[in-house]
């Protein structure tokens, strides 16, 4: 009776409105490279005061929501990531977009995206108070194996050129160490100069390295930015429809660890996105089609980065520490509200809980027919501009983007150098991906390394910190299934084909 | 009555359109005549974005004007002071300062700015350092704890937010002052450290008091570093009490790009002055764990000047500093 109650009060038509607004606002805001969800929802804060917190929640919800899938437009359309959850959505959305099927990519990243929200925010339901122990079972040693599974991803990603990606790995981690170290405050490569003190920032990296890169070559080649096939063919919903029903299974799967790894505070949509990836390439059939436009790459991402939303709520509501940047900023919100997150939060206070819940599936669904058309006007308007438009148009918004983020001329100036070294590099064979994983999951590694050899010292049991905790041992086996899987799949498909002549694996 | 507020709120969010659009002369008289920027140096949901967020309602009702929050992190603060002189000096802009950060950071290398260059004008409240224990600790006190840390020395494991921090130059001077030696655990803020002492991955917390208001089911608190016990912990014994003196935390405050003119920095001290007398706004402040203390303009350099000389002491014990 009382979630029949909390159900009727999300459905008041005030949150309605808000749920409507919050997700077309964020998925404009999203597409945008460099204005974040966190941006979004901070600038939201004070308007929140005047709401019921239950409103507030459900309003900020649909913005971050919204942001994350609105993250897809831009690593589709211009294989920038606006967000580090959308890092691996450029991997096929891309391709698709070059040989035509931008349409397509974009509706199935809606779909995916309104499959994972609704898985996340299932479990946010159902079983947030149980899972919010997984954010407490993981130290800070599990957060450094965790990274360093990230990181060997790059290998399982990248067959055919593994040393320039290992390359590019490490230069990423050299990258990661600049600055006022996390853990240690030392200040660290800035070689005297003030502009790198703030160390390089995630996201104005992502822009340089991947959108500058695509800038300069759509000036130095005379091709249209995108292909078009054929005269416009709308937001192709049915052949969507279709390809995401056949991929249901990795669909639910890359949504579940969405989840997981989104109740890992820190943890992140990048390492969510990812590790759905290589999990839905790892299980396909047509392993040669990933990165080359394979749908089913811009599925589990898309789907993954939005059951971080879910999953990221988990620790945020249960514990108070906050799942995602987003996370936190509504985590501040709701104490100035007066609204004490705890497990109670789910007991003595749940209709503010509940009623957010419902409220997030809600914006949830309304992301399908408000995604399906801003992402229609999305595709239309990138293809149809003339390309003298449309490069200095992107070019703008990336120097804006990019200041925007922390009101830093230096980032700029980084972000402009990273874009000149990641063309350069990539005319020698070096993808931009993995020197930004590297970058993200360096310092992470770092901290967590740094921070479980202090204790392993202190209790003087280094090799059992490292070695000796059930989850470190079950990421580190998968760490060596990502590392040594592709080629004993090989060596057993080779000796198959021997012995069976003509049968493949 | 739903429909009002929502009225409201896009009447608000239109008000502060424009307001960031209209820029007038300055004048003291008709101060603050907009909105005023906001800038915490620092990532949103950490204790700086919290306390500035609980101001900004009471502002806005006692002035009329918006406070408009807005984030420059990185560098542990640096990215944001060292750029603050360079902002507009009209009185409209403003920024978060932090005790310890801004005496420490400058000590350690060249980060674009030194302590005299911050102009800060108020300094209203601090988070008192804390020692925490999960609710179901060995530690029932805080005796207990130094027996075990004599007992297993370094064995005893802290974690704290950041490194030359105010947890950990609290965790130094308590391990002199104690004569005990025990392992300090930087973590990356507040959270993560939490994170760390509820996950069981420390035997402790150094943290602020902050952390047992919130906590307040799963954690309890040993010890307080304050002058006497706070408000909303009257069971909870400070160091003093128990022999240590230790009265220490992270004081945050208000500083202005130089420059700005005086009456301009005097009216503001005076604002944040009576948001800090505000019942309302104490209740809500107390309750969160924060201590208030109000120092204004005038007493703004012999405060920074007292309490320079204790960090630099337990920084170079802590070797964060030479």
């Amino acid at each position: 009776m009382a979630a029949f109650e909390n159900l009727v009060a999300a459905f008041s038509p005030l949150n309605l409105l808000l749920a409507l607004g919050g997700v077309i606002a964020g998925t404009v805001i999203g597409s945008l490279p460099g204005l974040t969800a966190t941006m979004a929802v901070a600038v939201l804060v004070p308007i929140t005061f005047s709401m019921e917190p239950a409103s507030a929640l459900i309003l900020m919800g649909a913005i971050y929501t919204g942001a994350i899938y609105g993250g897809a437009y831009s690593a589709i359309l211009l294989n920038t990531p606006g967000t580090p959850s959308a890092i691996a959505t450029t991997f096929d959305g891309y391709p698709m977009a070059k040989n035509g099927d931008g349409d397509l990519a974009v509706t199935l990243a809606c779909i995916a995206s309104v499959v994972g929200g609704l898985v996340g925010a299932t479990f946010l339901l159902i079983l947030a108070p149980p899972l919010a122990s997984v954010a407490l079972a993981f130290g800070p040693v599990e957060y450094f194996w965790l990274a360093i599974f990230g990181l060997s991803l790059i290998a399982a990603l990248s067959e055919g050129n593994l040393v320039k990606a290992l390359m590019g790995g490490c230069l990423g981690l050299l990258l990661s160490a600049i600055g006022v170290a996390e853990v240690s405050a030392d200040i660290r490569l800035t070689f005297g100069s003030q502009v790198l003190v703030g160390g390089i920032e995630t996201v104005s990296a992502l822009i340089g390295l991947y959108c500058v890169p695509v800038l300069i070559d759509l000036v130095a080649t005379p091709d249209k930015h995108l292909k078009v096939t054929t005269e416009t063919k709308g937001i192709r919903l049915p052949e969507a429809l279709a390809i995401s029903w056949r991929g249901k299974f990795n669909l639910i799967r890359s949504s579940v660890i969405g989840t997981l790894v989104g109740i890992l505070p820190g943890a992140g949509g990048s390492i969510a996105g990812l590790v759905a990836y290589s999990e839905a390439r790892r299980t396909a059939k047509n392993q040669d089609e990933f990165g080359k436009g394979a749908p089913d790459g811009v599925q589990a991402t898309e789907s993954a980065n939005n059951a971080t939303v879910g999953g990221g709520f988990i620790p945020t509501l249960v514990l108070g520490i906050p799942g995602t940047p987003p996370d936190a900023v509504i985590l501040g919100a709701l104490l100035v509200q007066g609204v004490k997150v705890g497990p109670n939060l789910f007991t003595s206070e749940s209709s503010i809980v509940y009623t957010f819940i419902y409220g997030l599936f809600l914006a949830t669904i309304l992301m399908l027919p408000t995604g399906l058309i801003i992402g229609r006007y999305a595709y239309r308007s990138i293809i149809a501009i003339p390309k003298a438009i449309l490069v200095p148009t992107v070019a703008f918004m990336t120097l804006i983007g990019t200041y925007a983020i922390r009101n830093s001329v230096s980032d700029v100036v980084i972000m402009v150098i990273l874009g000149a070294i990641g063309w350069v590099l990539g005319r020698f064979g070096f993808s931009a991906s993995p020197i930004v994983l590297g970058l993200i999951l360096g310092s992470i590694a770092e901290q967590g390394f740094v921070q479980a050899w202090t204790i392993g010292a202190a209790t003087e049991n280094l090799t059992g910190m490292f070695f000796g905790r059930p989850i470190s041992l079950a990421i580190i086996a998968m760490i060596v299934i990502s590392l040594l899987g592709p080629s004993i799949v090989k060596l057993f498909a080779g000796r198959n084909a021997n012995a069976d002549g003509e049968e493949k694996q | 009555m739903k429909f009002t507020t929502a009225i409201k709120a896009s009447v608000l969010s239109l008000g502060l359109a424009t307001g960031l659009a209209i820029a007038p002369a300055v004048h003291a008289d008709d101060y603050p005549s907009k909105s005023i920027n906001y800038i915490i140096p620092f990532g949103p949901g950490g204790e700086s974005d919290i306390s500035a967020r609980h101001q900004q309602p009471f502002f806005k009702k006692m002035f009329g004007q918006d406070l408009i929050i807005s984030y420059k992190p990185g560098g542990g603060g640096a990215v944001g002071w060292s750029q603050l002189n360079s902002m507009p000096k009209d009185g409209y802009t403003m920024m978060g300062i932090n005790l310890p950060h801004i005496i420490i950071k400058p000590l350690q290398k060249d980060v674009g700015f030194k302590t005299d260059d911050v102009d800060g004008f108020y300094i209203f409240h601090y988070t008192p350092d804390a020692i925490v224990v999960t609710a179901d600790s060995e530690f029932k006190s805080l005796k207990d704890m130094i027996d075990y840390a004599k007992a297993n020395p370094g064995k005893l494991t802290f974690s704290g937010s950041g490194k030359g921090t105010a947890n950990h130059l609290a965790q130094v001077t308590f391990d002199k002052l104690a004569g005990i030696k025990t392992t300090y655990v930087a973590f990356k803020g507040t959270g993560a450290a939490v994170q760390a002492l509820l996950g069981n991955q420390v035997k402790a917390e150094f943290g602020y008091t902050s952390v047992g208001a919130k906590h307040s089911d799963k954690v309890r608190m040993l010890a307080v570093a304050m002058e006497e016990r706070h408000p909303s912990f009257p069971d909870v014994p400070t160091f003093k009490e128990l022999g240590f003196d230790i009265v220490s935390g992270a004081y945050r405050g208000i500083a202005v790009p130089k420059g700005t003119p005086d009456d301009i920095k005097n009216k503001l001290s005076e604002m944040i002055g009576e948001i800090n007398k505000d019942a309302d706004f104490r209740k809500k402040m107390e309750a969160d764990g924060f201590a208030l203390i109000d120092v204004g303009v005038d007493k703004y350099a012999d405060f920074i000047a007292e309490k320079t000389k204790g960090y630099v002491e337990s920084a170079k014990e802590a070797g964060v500093i030479k």
